[in-house]
């Protein structure tokens, strides 16, 4: 019998997300979107051409085999499509959730030529979340005898991890914090990503036999002559994270009241803030919060400040909405639930009311001017356009700095902004570690990160398997 | 999980706790800190190592009852556990000169202790400077008077222990007659403040221990950011020692003074809580 030809659903639309109302879900943390069921997912497959050469996939920093899995939904063999995505990417559930996938896979998709591309992200997503009704660890080579350590529990860090505990390594995963996950776990908001999937991942990564030592500071506590020396590690992963918070630099920023979206971050997602005080660690509410900067941790500042009962949330960015790095999707979600957006304005200065808390913030007027080394238009002050709106809780999200943890730890060159100098493969300059993720690139995407640490981790394979031979 | 081995009792509000921690004793320098996050639902909270040994493998640290995650770790017991423990965290201190005067102020008397204590083991020869607001606020004396100090001074504002009055007092009798090289400082911010002025009136290099709010404690949260010299500098990595000369204390007092109402309300809320259970 001939087999039948897939014929793609030419024409369908996009299969929408299932997102609660924007006005009920910007009170609580609940997840804003449900995902897709599995009729969703089929129907959405069945709108994928199946490219001869598929292009999402050159979209993808990790290489998933995306049409791959993507028949294997049509085929409704979720194991399987679960599997795929796996071979390749051990967090579905985490990177169908925080990946740009409009400037990736989707982005490539050929349906967004003329229409709406895939919903290569929610699969993914809706896959990953399965992991519980398909069951099924990947398996685990046979034991290598050789060991690796791994600094943070981050994206690049547990991606090394799962490489390599499929290889048949011996890993243990160092953290500083008490839980795992890093940005997953402080940075990204339960509503954003349920703190239930990054323990699950890590419970993944458990049962592949990954250990996990906490409240564990690489530098302080240890270092890596140490770990080479004593406990008789092979090798080292650095993925420490970009660490340090950025500042604007202008009066009042220290003024009580005025957060860096870290401690903003970290006080509500890993602290529990929200749940003071049945949680012991406090967060200021404001009425009226303004959040500066234009990603995805501003996007998440801005809404983790509605959640806290803000009667206004205004978001100040010093170019336009266009120009803002953060996710399409978390801007979109941002305005749906009420933040507000303030174009081409800069922050001149934080004010206190009489109790010492910041009461207002000065800003001045900016337009665009001619592209920068980044390809996207410098933003130009306005003479004589300062102007003042009332704010009781100012939140900066401008970027970090490198962690200085990293060179406490191992003996390993820089470059001159403190991040970690290393060749396309994650080696340092010194040959028994390697190092990925924001301690590398500078603050960057989750998937990015991953893609560091899978490719660290085949590095660290072939070295530490050749040096056997 | 952190087992507490031993508890003393100092006085009514002053507790050390003696805790199995092999990899940090280990590790622990003078003038590093720790973080403890009491149970699930715990802040975290730094205190500063006093005493650690690595061939028994503990740590202990010292601290006063003066809000609730500090009430809570009172009513452990040994045996007990912490749910976690982190450190050592910041950079060990570091002090200049033969001759230190080590003030300590308050609950700061707790972290001025382990300082003066290794300063007398380095050899150096240490005048220590303590006060408080009254007698019974004044902790460690004990263990202060049993440090071989060439000097040992105590004020309180009330004049029921010692000299009547403030630390510079003393600080200053010190920096007249030419007795100290350096200083290290350690306690409430206006102490600080005039303990500097002080030793800038007499060109003696003055360091002091910040204590500003923290929540990492590892460089990444910015919440203990302090003016130092100009800079913003972060207490929990570039610190907690800092040239007290460069410090803009009127900032970090504000920083500090960020949470009262809700370190208020958390001790109501616990009290309450007790309160029920009983």
């Amino acid at each position: 019998m001939p087999e039948v030809k897939y014929r793609p659903n030419i024409g369908a639309p996009r299969t929408p997300a299932n997102e609660e109302p924007a006005e009920e879900r910007a009170h609580d943390f609940r997840p804003v979107d449900t995902g897709y069921t599995k009729a969703d997912a089929i129907a959405e497959a069945n709108r994928c051409l199946d490219c001869k050469k598929p292009l999402c996939m050159n979209g993808c920093p990790v290489g998933v085999h995306i049409p791959q899995f993507i028949e294997k939904i049509r085929e409704e063999d979720w194991a399987g499509a679960l599997a795929t995505i796996k071979a390749d990417n051990l967090l579905p559930s985490v990177c169908g959730r925080v990946c740009p996938q409009e400037n990736q896979c989707e982005g490539k998709c050929i349906l967004g030529r003329k229409g709406e591309p895939v919903a290569i992200g929610q699969l993914e997503r809706m896959l990953g979340d399965m992991a519980d009704e398909v069951g099924e660890a990947p398996e685990c080579k046979p034991s290598n005898g050789k060991k690796v350590a791994i600094v943070g529990s981050g994206p690049s860090g547990i991606a090394c991890a799962g490489e390599l505990a499929r290889e048949g390594f011996d890993v243990t995963v160092f953290e500083a914090f008490f839980t795992g996950g890093g940005v997953l776990t402080y940075g990204i908001p339960e509503f954003r990503l349920p703190k239930e999937i990054v323990k699950r991942e890590i419970k993944g990564l458990e049962e592949l036999g990954v250990h996990f030592e906490y409240n564990s500071v690489a530098g302080r506590l240890f270092d890596a002559d140490e770990l080479f020396n004593e406990d008789g590690f092979d090798a080292l992963y650095l993925a420490v994270g970009a660490g340090l918070p950025r500042f604007l630099h202008v009066d009042g920023e220290n003024l009580p009241g005025v957060y860096c979206a870290n401690e903003y971050l970290t006080r509500t997602n890993l602290m529990k803030a929200y749940e003071f005080p049945e949680y012991d660690t406090p967060i200021r509410h404001g009425k009226n919060v303004v959040v500066f900067g234009g990603g995805n941790v501003a996007m998440d500042a801005a809404r983790t400040a509605l959640r806290l009962g803000a009667e206004k949330v205004t978001l100040a960015y010093r170019r336009t909405e266009a120009e803002m790095p953060a996710r399409r999707a978390e801007i979109h979600h941002a305005k749906e639930e009420g933040v507000e957006i303030l174009e081409l304005c800069n922050p001149l200065r934080f004010l206190p009311g009489p109790d010492g808390f910041v009461s207002t913030i000065e800003l001045q007027r900016m337009e665009l001017g001619e592209p920068d080394a980044s390809g996207r238009r410098r933003p130009i002050p306005i003479q004589d356009s300062e102007f003042a709106i009332p704010c009781d809780v100012a939140v900066t999200a401008i970027g970090t700095r490198a962690n200085p943890f990293a060179k406490l730890c191992a003996d390993v060159e820089l470059n001159r902004w403190g991040l970690i100098e290393t060749d396309e493969n994650g080696r340092t300059s010194n040959p028994r570690v390697w190092a990925g993720g924001d301690i590398v690139t500078g603050a960057a995407t989750v998937i990015l990160a991953m893609g560091a640490g899978k490719k660290a981790a085949a590095d660290i394979k072939e070295k530490l398997l050749s040096e056997e031979a | 999980m952190f087992k507490i081995l031993k508890k003393t009792q100092f006085s009514e509000k002053v507790f050390e706790f003696r805790v199995h921690a092999p990899r940090m004793a280990k590790h622990a320098h003078a003038g590093q800190f720790l973080m403890v996050r009491i149970n699930e639902t715990g802040e975290r909270v730094p205190f500063t190592f006093a005493n650690w040994n690595p061939e028994e493998g503990w740590i202990e640290f010292i601290f006063m009852v003066v809000g609730k995650t500090t009430q809570c770790l009172s009513e452990l017991n040994e045996g007990d556990e912490i749910q976690d423990i982190t450190g050592p965290l910041g950079c060990p201190t570091e002090i200049e000169g033969d001759r230190v005067a080590v003030v300590g102020g308050g609950v700061g008397l707790a972290i001025a202790y382990p300082v003066a204590r290794t300063l007398c083991e380095q050899g150096k020869k240490v005048s220590v400077i303590m006060g408080a607001r009254n007698k019974d606020l004044l902790i460690l004396f004990e263990q202060f008077a049993s440090l071989p100090l060439e000097n040992l001074f105590i004020t309180t504002d009330d004049g029921s222990m010692g000299e009547k009055g403030v630390v510079t007092l003393p600080l200053r009798r010190l920096c007249e007659t030419d007795s100290i090289d350096s200083c290290f400082c350690v306690g409430p911010v206006p102490m600080m403040k005039f303990s500097t002025l002080t030793c800038r009136e007499f060109k003696i290099p003055i360091v002091a221990s910040l204590n500003p709010i923290m929540v990492d404690g590892t460089g990444m949260c910015g919440c203990c950011r302090v003016e130092v010299g100009g800079e913003t500098k972060f207490a929990c990595v570039d610190g907690p020692d800092f040239d007290a000369s460069l410090v803009d204390w009127d900032d970090l007092a504000h920083r500090q003074a960020s949470y009262k109402a809700e370190e208020a309300a958390s001790i109501k809320h616990h009290e309450e809580d007790c309160a029920c259970q009983k």
